[in-house]
């Protein structure tokens, strides 16, 4: 008895779907049941176990300049075929075709709950945007390359059907999407350093299992102008929060950050303030939380004029274990929020 | 220096009345041990359990776990500074009661500890799931300040390691492992043309429940030091900490250093191990520039052409580990680091807090923010309320079947970074 094939839509620009170069760019999705243009090598590449049941078409001029309308457009024309899969491309060097592919497979994944995998040589644009969320197989700069891609999507495509477990990006051919997983190795850590070390010291190569990331600098504002006039907000990554951490941040790794009404306090004591750090010795924080949030000594310069106001308001998350990824999105959060009340300059407190 | 590690291998345990070793079996009476723990006076009550491998037992919060050894014969005892004088240890013979363990639990003392499974999916993460485990679970008296309830449960494991440890004074030990080495200069000459190599042995000492101890000395109150490798086979250095587990050693890992044993199966082949230096991992800037160049200097005194750094937990001791790492570099000595990662549960953010394009050689021992399901288990020993607010846990871990979604950051030595284990991190 014959299996039930896959359900496949190819997802293709104007160019490949011959209907016209730049002048037709700017078409609006449309879906057509079947193979189109470059779908006939995928088909063919795909075999028995799926079939290409539709083919959704954009402009790229259209999708690049509405993005948001063309995305939701052409996952509501991709979910009409009941696809298990979606492919879309290969975009080679085509930068905007590029673009729409990994924001294409993106959305599928987030709409349809379905997999999604394109391909584009490694230095268009889309594959910088989107690696981290799409599986992209690398191409050739030019469709030359197209033979050669074919086959290759079409088996990745296929194991993503099946729900086969993904390996490393060098066992399965996909751009290194920079995420990080725990595998169990053959050795223990000690006997692969030893390995390592030996491999250095006698110039031979060896691979790192943790490759350097770029660090993210962040240049110094300019100096606030009359600190007299200043509002200045305290923000700290100690975990200093109200006495039984009502927004229960986490003790390490922390998923959140809390915003708290520092108006009317004019010290910190064990009796309103706590803090929810798990990385250090909490007895002094804890005995009196401006060791941490120096709240009292911004009170005394307050009173004295030496600066305008301290804002009403503290923010407090934990550094402990917290990703960088979680920690910049607070910041950026934090950030939003004290420019919009209007405050001049902060004080970070860590641990 | 010389010293026989003989290994009596334990392949189960049980209270019986007398505490012995007999067929590979651990005895252990009860009354002794309660008896012997509970002459501090800082504990109101304990409860001796066994956990086997295989067991449907969880143990939480784990604050250590310690291999039971007992000297044979050479100076010095087993624990210096703590449970036996401050005599030089590492030579002469000890046995091992290989494959058994004391783990301490009971009442939290921060919040801030570790998880055993002793089957289940938790317990591929730690090495603590294949020892015969004589569990400790210690309530402290009313009002006992943390520092000094932390110095009372570290206390306690020790005692009742040194004490079963004794058992296996009489007994002839399955193998003998010898480690022998001498004077730097000796060794030096022994093998002139093998690459001399150094291990740079950091320390976590950044307060309570973060500290570390060398013959009972707090070692944030140490300058980076020389120490002989036999002497941590002894008990050298215990641990005192246990925030977010994963990567905190434990004195059984400090009790079996791995990166000693591979310099030693190493030296004289391919290396020439010249020592180990300790140093800490203090939380101020000045402390961290001293301890670095200090450490580095004194690999660089050693003659290292090569050493390999293990970081002892994670965020702000990576700073002292990359500091490390650019000031060997910086003297020309080729660095290999052991740490672990923190990069999300997704596993998509930057994995530390420092970095260095010197730090090309990297050894990872996984992503501890990882999240893991750990089933619901029969029995537990501690208290499975803490699972909320420890490390690695998180409002909502604990369901109310008993299981638990946690980060492995809490299972105690998944991601140990002296590369105990086999787990690692690669990118995908």
């Amino acid at each position: 008895m014959a299996e039930k094939k896959f359900r496949v839509v190819h997802y293709i620009n104007q160019f490949f779907a011959q209907i016209g170069g730049e002048e037709k760019a700017h078409i609006p999705p449309e879906a057509r049941e079947g193979v189109v243009g470059p779908g006939l090598g995928l088909k063919a590449a795909l075999g028995d176990e799926a079939e290409i049941v539709g083919t959704v078409i954009c402009g790229d001029s259209y999708f690049g300049e509405n993005m948001e309308t063309a995305s939701a457009q052409v996952v509501e024309l991709i979910k009409k075929f009941q696809p298990d899969l979606v492919i879309a491309g290969p975009a080679f060097n085509a930068g905007r075709y590029g673009t729409a592919c990994g924001a294409v497979c993106a959305a599928v994944q987030r709409e349809l709950g379905i997999p999604a995998v394109t391909a584009m040589f490694t230095e268009n644009p889309g594959a910088d945007i989107y690696k981290k969320d799409v599986y992209i197989i690398p191409t050739g700069d030019s469709a030359a390359s197209m033979r050669k891609v074919l086959p290759q999507l079409a088996s990745f495509a296929l194991k993503l059907a099946r729900g086969e477990a993904i390996g490393s990006p060098s066992e399965e051919g996909y751009m290194a999407r920079g995420i990080r997983k725990n595998i169990m190795a053959d050795k223990p850590g000690a006997q692969r350093a030893m390995d390592m070390l030996l491999a250095k010291i006698s110039g031979q190569p060896f691979t790192t299992e943790l490759p350097m990331p770029a660090f993210d600098r962040v240049p110094p504002n300019p100096p606030v102008k009359d600190i007299s006039k200043a509002t200045i907000a305290l923000v700290t990554s100690g975990g200093i929060v109200p006495k039984g951490n009502p927004d229960h941040i986490e003790a390490s790794s922390a998923s959140k950050f809390g915003k708290y009404s520092l108006a009317g306090l004019d010290d910190l004591t064990p009796d309103t303030h706590q803090t929810a750090h798990g990385g250090y010795d909490p007895t002094y924080a804890n005995e009196d939380a401006d060791r941490v949030l120096p709240l009292d000594v911004m009170r005394d310069l307050e009173r004295e004029g030496k600066i305008g106001k301290v804002f009403d308001y503290h923010y407090a998350t934990v550094g402990n274990g917290t990703s960088v990824a979680n920690a910049a999105k607070f910041g950026a959060a934090i950030a939003k929020d004290l420019k919009e009340a209007g405050v001049d300059a902060v004080i970070l407190t860590s641990t | 220096m010389r010293l026989e590690l003989g290994k009596i291998t334990i392949r189960d345990v049980a209270f019986g009345p007398q505490t012995k070793v007999e067929a590979g079996t651990l005895y252990v009476n009860k009354d002794e041990l309660v008896s012997l723990v509970k002459e501090d006076p800082n504990i109101k009550s304990l409860t001796v359990h066994l956990a086997k491998p295989g067991e449907e037992v969880r143990i939480i919060p784990v604050k250590d776990v310690i291999e039971p050894r007992c000297k044979v014969s050479g100076p010095g005892g087993i624990f210096p500074g703590f449970i036996s004088k401050v005599e030089t240890v590492g030579s002469g013979r000890t046995h091992v009661l290989s494959g058994a363990a004391v783990v301490t639990t009971g009442k939290i003392v921060g919040f801030q500890e570790g998880v055993i499974d002793m089957t289940g999916p938790g317990a591929d993460y730690t090495p603590f799931s294949q020892t015969y485990n004589v569990v400790l679970d210690i309530q402290p008296v009313d009002g006992l300040a943390q520092h000094e309830h932390e110095k009372t449960v570290r206390l306690a494991g020790l005692k009742a390691a040194a004490y079963l440890g004794e058992a296996g004074k009489d007994v002839e030990p399955d193998s003998i492992e010898t480690y022998e080495l001498g004077s730097f200069i000796e060794t030096a000459a022994k093998y002139p043309n093998l690459p001399k190599v150094v291990y740079i042995y950091m320390l976590q000492s950044q307060g309570l429940l973060h500290d570390t101890w060398v013959y009972g000395v707090d070692a944030k109150r140490i300058l980076p030091s020389i120490i002989h490798p036999n002497e941590l086979f002894d008990g050298a250095i215990v641990s005192g900490n246990c925030v977010s587990a994963c990567d905190k050693n434990t004195t059984y890992h400090h009790l079996n250093s791995p990166v000693i044993k591979e310099l030693y199966k190493h030296h004289g082949k391919d290396i020439c191990f010249m020592g180990v230096v300790i140093t800490n991992e203090n939380v101020t800037l000045k402390d961290k520039e001293r301890s670095s160049s200090y450490a580095s200097k004194l690999a660089k005194m050693l003659g290292a052409e090569a050493a390999i750094v293990s970081e002892e937990g994670f965020g702000n001791p990576d700073a002292d580990l990359i500091m490390n790492c650019n000031k060997l570099e910086g003297y020309g000595i080729k660095t290999v680091l052991i740490t672990d990662e923190y990069a999300g549960r997704d596993g998509a953010s930057q994995s530390l807090a420092d970095v260095s394009t010197k730090a090309d050689a990297v050894i990872s021992a996984g992503n501890a923010n990882e999240i893991i399901k750990l089933p619901p288990m029969k029995k537990v020993i501690g208290d499975l309320s803490v699972a909320d607010i420890i490390a690695g846990g998180f409002d909502g871990s604990k369901a109310a079947d008993g299981s638990l979604i946690v980060e492995l950051q809490v299972i105690t030595g998944a991601t140990n970074e002296l590369g105990y284990s086999n787990l690692r991190g690669i990118g995908y």
